[in-house]
């Protein structure tokens, strides 16, 4: 075979198969989802976005698969600081990051079992993830005062409302009959303007990401040495085989 | 070597080495479609090794199976690498296998004298299938789940023995622990064992006889002076030199798959299994792994109600026998030549719209049926069409194959 068709015959169907995901994430999403532009390597942000999980989330939900200490070590968190301003419901670092609260209660107080958050950013995605945290706004009909955009009545409050404020969502009646959102009114600021909120969620977002596969930090790094290696193997077995094949006509 | 000599003496080490390895003589003008045979025993031993250090990580019980997955992917060194492995694993196994399928139909491998060898293949592909689909079950994912409810409902669609015999296979009325339970069992007993004693088969019988080529010409009957084939070299040292090329390059893609993008767009890992299994959450589309999704396909094709017995019986008899007309393939095709070197525009043309078909099918098996993902018409009315073309590219080979304008094959391998 030479090199031409090689390229021919095992490049293609590779390109076609590297193409196909495209296509799967184009047909599966049927919301409109704003983008999160995660950034794994942005280790402030992964911080700060653990220092809002740990404070705001982890008192319902729980990330019940995931250590302290792994997180501490992933993010560059010294062990002070974590027992200090991260570890509520915790005494070890090694323990996981759950919630000292029963199903029953938790029925009892929000109607529903708060979900664990170690895989949602791989169950519905960080665009979900994003999209969902700044969709929050007023509404009297329900029980918790809390209506979402994305997830029409959500239990969850919104718990976030001091950073972002209180909204009102306006609604338009689209020509096929459909509810589409018109965009909201404040009514009452919060302590941080609406840039800073999208930025403290897209922080919260990439910290979620990372808590649903930690070894994502590292499957990059270890993976382009490995394509590297590979590479060279390749090369190698290619002259090898060419070498042994000399004889045969 | 002494040792050797020693051996020799009490079991046949060399003669076996000889007869299979540095004597054995394969014809020497094997193309890229002849890699996928050493590809496939490749991964079927990734398998094993990386399954064995899954199980010894893994929790069989429902409710510890989701979170002991998650225990490997976290905390077990290295355990992300060994499951992300194992499952792209298990899609790269259906690939390189659809892939040495798809050459025997080129070449005319299935047919008189290897149609024993064509057999034993189907059945580890058929073994592969039911691998495939209990594994499938024990990360006990919400996909996980209700993928195993529905396959397993489907043999409810039976008349009369139908329900008890799903609730026989589930060992309970819904999937539950017990199913869970003897899954895990088939997963990491029955069928590999199965699987290793039919690949071993596969071979035996295919060095009986000896390999296929791409010109479909018998190496055997042009024989140098000491009764090796003249168009033969032998296995060991060229192809194993050849193969370790094509390994190097599968496992390339294969680890770049596996380090870079491991969920492949959620074709080799769904979304839905990040969720724990939930009999109170269906998820909003059921679909199997895209390697079963084109029997999928065709059982959902069958929606006519008026047909006795109901559409999802006669649906699940178009399922079974879907994958049953391979079998029958070495006698189906009446040619008079092995290779597509040598056959005429009929067979090539039908052999061009199977693998569309199955293509398509399998696309569609992914989608909901009444959506329109295709051209015009809605996914239900392609995988119809789908349907017919499947089975007619089998039902009629047999005229099509005996009135195709034929090239005569030539005595050597070009």
């Amino acid at each position: 075979m030479t090199m031409k068709t090689l390229i021919k015959r095992l490049l293609l169907p590779v390109l076609c198969m590297l193409w196909a995901p495209a296509g799967m994430t184009a047909g599966g999403g049927n919301e409109n989802l704003d983008s999160a532009y995660i950034n794994l390597s942005d280790k402030v942000s992964l911080r700060n976005g653990a220092h809002t999980f740990v404070n705001y989330c982890l008192s319902c939900h729980e990330a019940s698969y995931m250590r302290y200490e792994r997180m501490a070590d992933d993010l560059g968190i010294d062990r002070e600081t974590l027992k200090r301003d991260m570890m509520f419901a915790a005494d070890k670092p090694g323990e996981l990051m759950t919630v000292n609260m029963s199903d029953e209660d938790a029925k009892a107080w929000f109607g529903v079992v708060p979900p664990d958050l170690s895989l949602t950013a791989r169950s519905r995605g960080p665009d979900w993830i994003y999209t969902y945290l700044r969709g929050f706004y007023r509404d009297e009909a329900t029980s918790t005062g809390w209506n979402n955009t994305l997830y029409p009545n959500v239990a969850m409050p919104h718990v976030l409302y001091q950073w972002e404020g209180m909204r009102k969502a306006n609604f338009e009646t689209s020509s096929d009959g459909a509810k589409v959102l018109a965009g909201y009114d404040q009514l009452s600021p919060g302590t941080m303007s609406a840039q800073e909120y999208d930025s403290a969620i897209r922080d919260l977002t990439n910290f979620m990401v990372y808590l649903a596969e930690p070894a994502k930090l590292v499957r990059y790094r270890i993976g382009f040495w490995v394509m590297v290696f590979m590479l060279v193997f390749v090369g190698l077995s290619y002259l090898l085989k060419k070498e042994y094949w000399r004889d045969v006509h | 070597m002494s040792l050797i000599n020693w051996i020799d003496d009490r079991f046949p080490l060399s003669k076996v080495w000889n007869e299979h390895m540095a004597q054995y003589y394969a014809p020497k003008n094997f193309n890229f479609w002849y890699y996928f045979g050493a590809l496939s025993l490749v991964v079927l031993v990734l398998q094993i090794v990386t399954g064995i250090i899954l199980t010894m990580h893994y929790k069989p019980d429902a409710d510890l199976a989701f979170a002991s997955v998650e225990y490997i992917m976290r905390d077990v060194p290295a355990g992300w690498f060994v499951r992300y492995l194992h499952g792209v694993g298990a899609s790269m196994f259906f690939l390189v296998v659809y892939l040495h399928m798809f050459r025997a139909m080129l070449y005319g491998s299935h047919r008189k004298p290897r149609e024993l060898i064509w057999l034993l293949g189907m059945v580890i592909y058929v073994a592969l299938m039911a691998e495939a689909f209990f594994g499938y079950l024990l990360p006990w994912g919400n996909m996980s789940y209700w993928g195993a409810q529905v396959i397993i409902s489907l043999f409810g669609a039976i008349p009369v023995i139908g329900e008890p015999l799903a609730e026989w296979i589930r060992g309970d009325f819904v999937v539950s622990d017990a199913t869970l339970n003897r899954f895990f069992a088939f997963h990491v007993i029955l069928l590999p064992l199965l699987l290793a004693l039919l690949v071993y088969l596969h071979i035996v019988a295919l060095h009986k006889v000896g390999s296929n080529n791409p010109d479909g010409v018998d190496i055997k009957k042009n024989k140098d002076k000491d009764g090796n084939p003249v168009d033969g070299v032998p296995f060991h040292p060229y192809y194993t030199v050849k193969d370790t090329f094509g390994i190097a390059v599968f496992m390339t893609v294969f680890l770049g798959i596996v380090f870079f993008v491991p969920e492949f767009g959620g074709w080799f890992l769904e979304k839905d299994n990040f969720a724990p299994a939930d009999i109170l959450q269906t998820p909003p589309d059921i679909v199997p792994l895209w390697y079963l999704t084109p029997y999928y396909s065709i059982l959902r094709a069958v929606t006519f109600e008026w047909l006795p017995g109901g559409a999802k019986l006669w649906g699940v008899i178009a399922m079974g026998a879907a994958i049953v007309m391979f079998f029958f393939l070495p006698w189906l095709d009446r040619a008079k030549v092995r290779s597509i070197r040598y056959r005429g525009w009929m067979y090539k043309t039908a052999l061009t719209i199977f693998a569309v078909t199955f293509v398509m099918l399998g696309y569609l098996g992914t989608k909901n049926p009444g959506h329109v993902d295709l051209f015009v018409f809605e996914n239900v009315i392609w995988a119809q069409i789908g349907l017919v073309l499947y089975f007619a590219f089998f039902l009629l080979m047999p005229i099509y194959t005996r009135f195709d304008p034929t090239k005569p094959e030539p005595d050597r391998v070009g």
